[in-house]
């Protein structure tokens, strides 16, 4: 057949890439701060410190690709229903912040305000939900408790029947609560932060810290030394990995967390639901998948997977509180590096050295703090002390006692 | 899951253990001398490697006795 012309191959008619959300950046030879680590809380951060103080000469480097790590392993939970007057503090002002997110950064993020339920199992989950609920209404946080007829109206398909093994005796509810798009999350603080300025650098693993005279000078890099006059450490599970470049030892143990989605489904979950006793906590995605997160695997690990035991397990604890979700399917399984506290509550603030800044610790619930550490961890930074939403989460409440014991609150078991 | 060599059993599967964390740790020899700082160190500092870990484990669904092994964090692989 001679004279035709051949067919173009698979994908090869493709039509152009759209227009980039962001430059992509040579590092230059100095910057007045780096952030190590391009994820949810290092976006947010190089954000507010070019939105609010003014400060653009701005690199964040990341390892990998943007927003790779636990930002896009997480499962999307927000909420600020913790116990303590300081948790309340920071998650509530992240809470507002997520609100009136998609206006400021100008793109969408489906954040979607559908309420999240804390099921309570037994007379001590009770009491402690209870508890919670007064003490989040006198920091002004939306809570309500609810007997387990008001449960299944706010969420039909939760098992209220009184003859399972771990039966629902109630739950908090906290209608602000919700979930948002992850991924849009990241590109929307991406796109906005490299408008103002903030180099975005991929691909650009910080191998060593510089020090001189106990101040904090610049990096070193899988692509050469960077100058500093601040380096904001944001590294979430590799934090103890580069903090230890400082010499400087952490209250940290990285440990695999897991989550999973089912396949595509009807829409058929109207909230968010979390176990602490029978440990899971589930939503329903925007696009129809089961979105499920289980409890972190108990040893200290970096590979970014757990044991299938941990997710049998998940899966059982869902099967009891849901039988309708007996015929849906794992579509996928995956693992995040968590960096757990004592307290289950975040570091963030002064590291000893000057000019070197700690932002970890989040363990599993760094997600739904995102825009309220990004503003507080940009004040710190630029101001070279913490912000007081951020002050009592120091490194030294470890020796002075003033622990921020969350681990109630938390909802994942560690 | 993991295939952990209790010293007394054999090879088990991982759900049968409790994990205790960094090895030698030790309870300080006079802890009313320490520091608030020491103290500090003592309680929740461990160390948190990308690499080998000395770590101990319980084989609580076993013969319940503790031991100490060396786990890469990275791959799981047990070293020692």
């Amino acid at each position: 057949m001679a004279g035709l012309m051949p067919a173009p191959a698979p994908g090869g008619d493709l039509p152009e890439h759209p227009d980039r959300l962001w430059r992509t950046p040579e590092p230059k030879a100095a910057y007045d701060v780096v952030i190590v680590g391009g994820g949810g809380h290092g976006l947010a951060t190089a954000y507010y410190l070019a939105k609010n103080h003014g400060i653009t000469n701005v690199a964040v480097l990341e390892r990998g690709w943007l927003a790779g790590g636990n930002m896009a392993r997480n499962t999307t939970i927000i909420r600020s229903n913790y116990l303590w007057d300081e948790s309340a503090g920071i998650y509530e002002h992240a809470l507002k912040l997520w609100e009136g997110l998609e206006e400021e950064l100008d793109y969408p993020i489906l954040f979607s305000q559908r309420g999240v339920l804390n099921l309570a199992h037994s007379l001590q989950d009770v009491r402690d939900s209870v508890r919670r609920v007064h003490a989040n209404r006198l920091n002004g946080v939306d809570a309500e408790w609810l007997d387990p007829g008001q449960v299944r109206e706010v969420c039909p398909i939760v098992n209220i029947s009184p003859d399972v093994r771990y039966p629902v005796h109630g739950a908090t509810y906290q209608p602000r609560a919700g979930i948002a798009k992850h991924d849009y999350v990241a590109w929307g603080y991406a796109r906005a932060a490299d408008a103002l300025g903030v180099d975005l650098i991929q691909h650009c693993e910080v191998t060593g810290l510089r020090i001189s005279g106990g101040r904090v000078t610049g990096v070193h890099t899988t692509r050469g030394a960077i100058g500093a006059g601040r380096v904001a450490l944001s590294a979430a599970g590799h934090t103890s990995v580069v903090a230890a470049m400082a010499g400087i030892d952490l209250p940290l143990q990285s440990h695999p967390l897991q989550a999973l989605v089912s396949e595509l489904l009807e829409p058929v979950h109207p909230t968010v639901v979390m176990s602490n006793a029978v440990h899971v906590y589930v939503s329903q995605a925007h696009k129809g998948e089961l979105v499920m997160g289980a409890g972190i695997d108990t040893w200290n690990g970096y590979g970014q997977r757990g044991a299938f035991h941990i997710i049998e397990r998940q899966m059982s604890a869902a099967l009891e509180l849901f039988p309708v979700f007996a015929r849906a399917h794992v579509l996928r399984t995956w693992g995040g590096i968590v960096d757990v506290t004592p307290d289950a509550s975040p570091i963030v603030g002064l590291s000893g050295v000057d000019g070197l800044y700690l932002n970890c610790g989040w363990g599993t619930g760094g997600f739904k703090a995102t825009p309220g550490v990004g503003w507080c961890y940009a004040h710190t930074i630029a101001h070279g002390e913490p912000h007081p939403l951020n002050a009592p989460f120091s490194l030294e409440r470890f020796v002075t006692g003033a622990l921020v014991d969350e681990h109630g609150a938390a909802a994942v078991a560690h | 899951m993991m295939l952990i060599p209790c010293p007394w059993c054999g090879p088990r599967d991982e759900s049968e253990f409790h994990y205790g964390g960094q090895a030698g740790v030790a309870y300080p020899d006079d802890p009313g001398a320490l520091t608030d700082a020491e103290w500090a160190r003592y309680l929740f500092f461990r160390d948190n490697p990308k690499g080998p870990f000395r770590e101990r484990w319980s084989h609580t669904a076993g013969c319940r006795r503790w031991f100490s092994l060396v786990r890469d964090t990275v791959t799981n692989e047990i070293v020692a």
